[in-house]
């Protein structure tokens, strides 16, 4: 069977064939539980789980010790949320976010206002980018944590992380940083970066899915509740026995990360500029999110007068995502472009390319041939389409919204 | 998602795509939905002299289901007097279509075309008929 061709690596990655071979042996003939302190089974995975602890470390700039097993980023965003609300609530009961962070932040922190917290979320600019003078005024004494993620995974666009972690720092607030989408993609060192929190998983980095890391600064030392209670793992932050083999899989894939990303992220930009040049040929398409601060790997166009889910049907043999309301369950189009002020017939439009590690060239051509192809068909059928060619400004219709 | 056999069929090779002038007297034109929702069909009726609807033509701003629920009311209108055709009902669509439940939307919109169409029509007639008396 021919398979589509994949360009949708901001929803998961393949695991990286190398990885899959390191993981192996600990499935049947190391299955030791690391946390087994009086047998040979335990040394071997507890001595493996510590080394894939410090190439995870390695990728992010971090003292291995502050690296804390999780299920996944979505556990990671709970566990420091909520942890951090949860330890510090002496100090206050107010929380920060930002309109386009991923769910498992979002509703965490609506979570946390049933809950009888106050709950500030803020917008964002056109472009994506948070305005760094609506954060700092946001911040109020009873501030205890503010959670910005540092890549966008419907747009690719990269915020500023240094210097709204130094807001946070000057004001006192704890900042977490989702990184899910950042690893492997944009180069940076927890060391230096003034963040106390942030939450990382393997499978968008070419590693396994159920795994993930809770990175909880030493210095200053970041103390944060446990939100799952068990024997104490993870220095009683995270209970549960560690799943070796896939702590290896991510060690290994974060490894792997470090050592290629510099070059990987050269090609795929190039990959990235042939498809939008490719696509921008076609009348009436725009570019969602900042182009300048954003990985190479996003490209997140809008097509105008073309719906995103009949298009996605248009080009069954490419993998993609959309950010029409027809593709979720919720009937709303994409949020994270509402929130940019998109409009909404542009944000039904709205399909997300994201290019990976195995992605080639002539994969690319392809795309831009079947997507050219089926927005043409498309517009042929778009009564929209007709009316912007007769020049009828379509905001000023009087439609019957159903 | 996965489609009906029916819906990918419509998609693939949509039936009487096009348009009228609305110009024309024995044109009704139903546009419904909104751009802001994901949807917009344009429906046209050609009438004959009998009152039968001879052409239907649509064009459909929509996801797969939308577009195959305004090709197939094309095909069924046509050979129907309009009080034939406004008794074509959502649910004949949704059935013909096998739509799931999220896209049931969409073949009452289609439903809404042609009363749109319909009663263009109709308003378009009286005002012909009234100028005639008025001549």
């Amino acid at each position: 069977m021919n398979r589509p061709i994949y360009l949708d690596y901001a929803a998961t990655t393949p695991v990286d064939p190398r990885v899959v071979g390191k993981m192996m042996p600990w499935l049947f003939d190391n299955f030791g539980n690391p946390a087994s302190r009086s047998h040979a089974y335990g040394w071997a995975a507890e001595e493996a789980v510590e080394l894939a602890r410090e190439q995870v470390a390695a990728l992010v700039g971090a003292d291995p010790r502050s690296i804390v097993w999780t299920s996944g980023a979505t556990e990671s965003n709970n566990l420091a949320i909520k942890g951090a609300m949860q330890f510090h609530a002496g100090r206050g009961k107010h929380v920060v976010t930002v309109k386009t962070e991923h769910k498992s932040v979002l509703d965490t922190v609506r979570e946390l206002e049933r809950a009888g917290c106050d709950v500030t979320v803020l917008d964002v600019q056109e472009n994506g980018l948070l305005d760094l003078d609506v954060f700092r005024a946001a911040l109020r004494p009873d501030t205890v944590i503010a959670s910005v993620m540092f890549v966008n995974n419907e747009t690719g666009v990269i915020q500023d992380i240094a210097a709204l972690g130094a807001i946070c720092r000057e004001k006192g607030v704890l900042f977490h940083v989702d990184g899910a989408q950042a690893t492997g993609k944009v180069p940076f060192s927890l060391d230096e970066l003034p963040v106390d929190m942030m939450s990382l998983s393997a499978h968008k980095t070419y590693g396994p899915k159920g795994i993930g890391a809770l990175y909880v600064s030493r210095k200053p030392r970041v103390r944060i509740d446990a939100i799952i209670h068990g024997g104490g793992h993870e220095r009683g932050m995270r209970s549960g026995t560690l799943a070796t083999h896939q702590i290896i899989g991510m060690g290994e894939a974060y490894w792997l990360a470090r050592d290629s990303m510099g070059s990987e992220n050269e090609r795929i930009r190039s990959l990235r500029d042939r498809l939008m040049n490719g696509l921008m040929t076609l009348d009436q398409v725009f570019v969602n999110g900042d182009l300048e601060q954003r990985v190479p790997h996003n490209l997140n166009l809008s097509f105008n007068f073309v719906e995103g889910e009949s298009l996605l049907m248009g080009m069954k043999d490419v993998a993609v995502s959309s950010g029409s309301a027809c593709t979720s369950a919720s009937l709303e189009p994409s949020y994270v472009l509402r929130a940019m002020g998109r409009s909404d017939e542009l944000a039904h439009s709205s399909i997300r390319f994201s290019i990976g590690r195995f992605t080639t060239q002539q994969e690319v051509d392809t795309v831009i041939e079947k997507v050219s192809a089926a927005v043409n068909k498309l517009r042929e059928l778009s009564p929209l389409w007709d009316m912007h060619n007769e020049g009828i400004d379509l905001a000023s219709v009087q439609w019957a919204s159903h | 998602m996965a489609y009906s056999d029916k819906v990918l069929d419509h998609y693939d090779n949509p039936r009487n795509v096009g348009g009228y002038s609305n110009q024309d007297e024995d044109v009704g034109t139903g546009m419904v939905g909104a751009p802001a929702c994901g949807d917009v069909m344009k429906l046209q009726i050609k009438v004959g002299a009998d009152g039968i609807i001879e052409d239907a033509k649509f064009k459909t701003y929509g996801c797969g289901s939308a577009i195959a629920s305004s090709s197939l009311v094309t095909e069924w209108v046509k050979g129907k007097t309009l009080d034939e055709a406004l008794a074509i009902k959502n649910t004949e669509i949704a059935e013909e279509l096998a739509l799931p439940p999220v896209k049931i939307h969409c073949s009452i919109l289609a439903e809404d075309a042609i009363k749109a169409a319909v009663a263009d029509y109709r308003t378009k007639q009286t005002a012909a008929n009234t100028a005639v008396e008025a001549a």
